[in-house]
């Protein structure tokens, strides 16, 4: 074996080695690496306890509701299978809607009600333009009633 | 293979053909850039949920896959300059370094300017946008390895092992939109899937990355050159260069 294909194999062992260490520590990491928990992670214990924490999923359609007072406002994060009531006070990102996805940060109170410090708004990596959308839309809702 | 590597491995032949190409690579990136944003800018639909925001995408994308992508090349150039001792792989490892933090930069940059009007927030510490800030902060640290030591050959090797160290990080921010949650979306241009995007902005973002490239290939040549002539500044090539 020539010395120059000694030295080439001698990096890739290397490479490999560190490889492995970081796929240790960041599975070790694991958990500290999620940006936020679902609702269902949440049911299960998952999240940690008695302090902020990130919750993340769709914003329930139908579920936003201005309070009364004109600062609060209530509404429902659910990843379909389990939900948690949310409520906010201040003001939310422009990409806040009903059946988009969303991100808050806060503290889940012993009655199940997550109070929010920051409300991000999560938005999906497809881009087109409004009538793409639009087509889209309708063909969804046209195969729903087939379906049903 | 009729075309000899190694005869454009030395120096000073690669000097000559660098310079011939420079023009080409330069000119054709400012056309490609100017192509890329009238797409990107005039004849690309405005989006259905991010309206005229998204339009950052034709710049952020691109930076952010020459991010990477230079890494990698370092990397690459790095190893092969220790396994084969080639003087030349060095110099184009450094030569491609500060684009590389520059592209990073601005990735992150327009990154925040995007991510205020439509997350909510400038910066969020979600694993996409935390490991590409420690790109950045490996960028800076190499380079400043090279500027630390003074004789160029242990310099050279050691801001290769430092590289190839680093290059772990590179899948990290590729895959990390995949393997944890987070606030950044995933990827809408893969070669595993289609793109989840319409042709016309798809376009735009291809011919500005191919744009990135061509600007990269310019600079870093120029800066090889100038590396080149730095370091052989004794031999008679260079002095007969100097006394035209």
């Amino acid at each position: 074996m020539k010395a120059r294909h000694k030295k080439l194999m001698l990096i890739g062992i290397a490479l490999a080695g560190i490889g492995i260490i970081a796929a240790l520590v960041l599975n070790a990491f694991q958990s500290n690496l999620v940006f936020f928990f679902s609702p269902t992670q949440v049911a299960q214990g998952e999240a940690p306890t008695g302090r902020a924490f990130r919750i993340g999923g769709l914003v329930e359609a139908g579920s936003v509701k201005r309070q009364p007072d004109g600062i609060n406002v209530k509404f429902v994060v659910t990843d379909t299978a389990k939900s948690i009531p949310v409520v906010y006070q201040g003001i939310l990102p422009d990409l806040f809607k009903e059946g988009k996805g969303v991100v808050a940060e806060g503290k889940l109170g012993s009655d199940g009600l997550f109070t929010a410090s920051q409300v991000l708004a999560k938005h999906d990596e497809n881009y087109m333009p409004p009538e793409a959308a639009h087509a889209l839309e309708q063909a969804q809702k046209a195969q729903e009633t087939i379906v049903k | 293979m009729a075309i000899n590597l190694y005869y454009y491995a030395s120096p000073a032949t690669f000097y000559q053909l660098s310079g011939k190409l420079i023009p080409w690579f330069g000119w054709s990136a400012v056309i490609l850039t100017v192509i890329g944003l009238y797409i990107g800018f005039f004849m690309a639909p405005t989006d259905f949920q991010q309206g005229e925001a998204y339009r950052i995408i034709f710049i952020h994308v691109p930076a952010a896959w020459m991010s990477m992508f230079i890494y990698l090349v370092m990397a690459f150039w790095g190893a092969i300059g220790l396994a084969f001792k080639t003087r030349l792989s060095f110099m184009m490892s450094r030569a491609l370094a500060p684009t590389g933090a520059l592209f990073t930069f601005i990735a992150l940059w327009t990154g925040a300017l995007w991510g205020k009007p439509m997350w909510g927030a400038w910066w969020v510490w979600d694993a996409r946008l935390t490991s590409e800030l420690i790109l950045l902060f490996l960028y800076i640290g190499i380079m400043a390895l090279w500027a630390a030591i003074d004789d160029p050959q242990r310099g050279d090797r050691a801001g290769a092992l430092l590289t190839l160290v680093g290059a772990i990080n590179v899948p990290i921010i590729y895959f990390s939109v995949k393997w944890w949650n987070t606030l950044h979306q995933g990827a809408s241009v893969s070669l595993t899937k289609a793109p989840s995007m319409a042709k016309i902005m798809l376009i735009g973002m291809l011919v500005m990355a191919i744009a990135a490239w061509l600007y990269t290939i310019a600079v870093a040549l120029y800066r090889v050159r100038t590396l080149i002539l730095e370091r052989e500044r004794n031999t008679d090539w260079v002095k007969a260069l100097v006394e035209k």
